[in-house]
């Protein structure tokens, strides 16, 4: 059964899709066009022409040990972000979902993170989390140098993990909250008169019928962690100490807009676009095959 | 094997009672079936019974055992639910096994015994399926095998023939009862249905508004109902009810004007008189007919014939042998058998038991045209 439905007022069709083309067209093709011009041709630091230059922005940014650096941070930051978002989100989604004490003050709670800009979130954890103010500051006063982002590159990065996480965790709780909530109660109901304990359904039953939304999360929360924590790094870390959280888009911007390289930082936009492309369509090519939709 | 009694069982919601103290003893090894209308609190005391909702006050005991603060786990008893509550993810033989796997059943024997149970419900060509690319009653049967496959000491079940269309319904029923002779594992069974109550049941327990309104076994239930509910929601079509009021004479006088029967042993007053359609009688003549109805329409059904009368906006069923034709329109002269008139009372719909007589003549009426109404 064909199950759309057809108009053939193509003029009205137009006009209603057009707000959204033309912001589309604004704000991801034009700019997406431009860097792919910018990231084969050198561009003067004070504008006044530019000179074709083929590959050659992309063999200096691969022959760059920062580029590898930052790299590196990158993957390290989204693997442990993820982990952690998802795990913190799929506990306290199992929480809510058992009607555990407290579970409507969290549900309600838990959904404000997601709606605060990455900047505030990053300045509330810059200020949370400095050492020289608050309960840090205490902790550093019994143990002088426990706690300190601004030198240490290993304690900047858990911050801006920390930072990035909070907010993903609402994210990720909503999802997988309304995920568990759609498995038939009968189900979980069943698994209980066979004898199982609620651990035992929750690894038997819950996970693996929560699997798509899971997996959706992955994909979600990982291409995000590449692309959407420039605001948390700018206003915890500038990047720093020595490069210690330079992620992939905050080298982008850093490059681009502090070094006035804007030849090597739309080339690395244009790398960066196609990893986050590549690593999507692994997922769907390989894990989505493990998924069972029901 | 075990036998499960239930003690002034409640359950409230809030201040929502929805099971208003239930008492009731299910011997080990029989089929006690639980019939009602929906939001009556059926499915409710059963899961009270499984475990699955807490006791608001009462006590349950399976087997002797005092069960109101165990879990589920604990109590030894298998559901089977009404959409089957099958683990999709799971291939059939997992499904099956999953019992076993959770008690640590060593994989060889668990194996050994999926098979065997898988055998004795049919399904040991569809071990290796998920339970999406079932029939409806292909799932039924492997929740059936997931509680056999327990042992357990209880079975329930949970309105399980309710979404199998009608010919598997029926067959399913024999199986289910089958199953129950082999076994001999005490079941409880929830319904509204009810033929699947009646054919089903060793003992029938009907079920209103929270409370038990008759326990019994089915032919008592459907010979001497205990109330006005009970007469109306059990036979199809259901009890004729007419309302009557006894007068000082001890004779009746219906709506339909005064009946040449009267009441022993019972003072005066506004009542319910019920009659089966299949106890209605079809006189052989106006002479010795006690109530004419104009027939509104017939309905066939092969072994019998259904003939709907007309009585002041409601109808009056008949239940006669299937040939004799009836014109639509034409009068119904109808005769009823005293022995065979249920009396309840017209303020609380119970049970009046009292003697009816024909008034003078003692002269049997003709039975041959009434026929006892099968159970569809």
């Amino acid at each position: 059964m064909d199950k759309r439905a057809w108009f053939r007022n193509t003029p009205l069709a137009l006009a209603l899709a057009a707000p959204q083309l033309l912001l589309v067209l604004l704000f991801f093709y034009w700019p997406s066009g431009a860097a792919l011009y910018w990231a084969f041709t050198l561009e003067q630091p004070w504008g006044g022409g530019n000179v074709f230059v083929g590959l050659e922005n992309f063999r200096t940014i691969f022959g760059d040990p920062l580029y590898w650096n930052s790299v590196g941070r990158s993957v390290v930051f989204a693997l442990a972000s993820t982990l952690l978002a998802m795990t913190l989100g799929m506990l306290l989604a199992l929480a809510v979902d058992r009607r555990l004490k407290g579970h409507a003050g969290f549900r309600w709670a838990l959904i404000w993170p997601y709606a605060i800009a990455a900047p505030a979130a990053g300045l509330a954890f810059r200020f949370l989390l400095s050492p020289e103010a608050g309960m840090i500051a205490y902790l550093n006063h019994s143990f002088p140098g426990l706690w300190n982002p601004i030198v240490n590159g290993w304690q900047a990065m858990l911050l801006i993990i920390l930072a990035y996480s909070w907010k993903y965790v609402a994210y990720n709780f909503l999802f997988l909250l309304a995920g568990l909530q759609s498995i038939p109660k009968s189900v979980i109901e069943a698994a209980a008169m066979d004898g199982a304990r609620p651990l035992r359904r929750m690894w038997d039953l819950q996970l693996p019928l929560l699997t798509p939304t899971i997996f959706f999360l992955l994909v979600v929360n990982l291409t995000d962690s590449f692309v959407d924590s420039f605001g948390i790094v700018d206003l915890t870390t500038e990047g720093g100490p020595n490069k210690a959280t330079e992620l992939l888009v905050y080298k982008i911007y850093f490059d681009g807009f502090k070094g006035l390289d804007y030849s090597g930082a739309a080339a690395q936009s244009i790398i960066l676009m196609i990893l986050v492309i590549a690593l999507t369509f692994i997922q769907f090519r390989f894990v989505e095959r493990r998924i069972h939709y029901s | 094997m075990a036998d499960i009694t239930l003690r002034a069982l409640r359950k409230s919601y809030g201040g929502n009672e929805v099971v208003k103290g239930v008492d009731l003893s299910v011997p080990a090894r029989s089929f006690l079936v639980i019939l009602g209308p929906s939001g009556c609190g059926k499915s409710t005391l059963l899961r009270m019974i499984a475990g699955l909702e807490e006791i608001t006050s009462g006590e349950l005991t399976i087997g002797g055992e005092r069960m109101n603060d165990k879990e589920p786990r604990e109590r030894h008893c298998a559901m089977v639910f009404q959409n089957y509550a099958l683990y999709p993810h799971m291939t059939v033989a997992r499904n099956i096994a999953y019992p076993l796997e959770v008690a640590g059943v060593p994989r060889a024997l668990r194996e050994r015994r999926v098979r065997e149970t898988a055998a004795s419900v049919g399904l040991a060509d569809y071990l290796e399926r998920k339970p999406g690319q079932l029939s409806g009653g292909q799932r039924q049967r492997v929740a059936m095998a997931r509680a056999m496959i327990r042992e357990p000491r209880v079975f329930l079940f949970d309105e399980p023939l309710s979404n199998l269309d009608a010919t598997l319904r029926v067959q399913m029923r024999l199986e289910l009862r089958r199953l129950h002779q082999r076994l001999g594992v005490t079941s409880v069974l929830v319904t509204h249905d009810q033929t699947e109550a009646m054919t089903m049941a060793d003992l029938l327990v009907v079920m209103n508004g929270g409370r038990i309104e008759q326990a019994g076994t089915p032919l008592e239930v459907y010979g001497r109902p205990a109330s006005r509910f009970v007469a109306s929601f059990i036979g199809t079509p259901p009890m004729n009810l007419v309302e009557a009021e006894i007068a000082p004479s001890g004779r009746l006088h219906t709506e339909l004007g005064p009946l040449p029967i009267a009441v022993e042993r019972i003072a005066s007053g506004p009542v319910l008189l019920g009659v089966r359609p299949e106890h209605v009688l079809l006189a052989t003549g106006p002479d010795n007919a006690d109530l004419e109805l104009p027939l509104e329409l017939v309905e066939e059904l092969g072994a019998t014939r259904i003939l709907h009368a007309r009585l002041d906006g409601r109808g009056f069923a008949v239940a006669t042998a299937p040939g004799l034709p009836f014109p639509p329109g034409a009068t119904l002269l109808l005769r009823l058998d005293p022995s065979q008139l249920h009396l309840f009372g017209r303020a609380d719909g119970r049970r009046i038991d009292a003697g009816l007589v024909r008034i003078g003549e003692q002269v049997p009426v003709a039975p041959t045209e009434a026929v006892a109404v099968p159970f569809r």
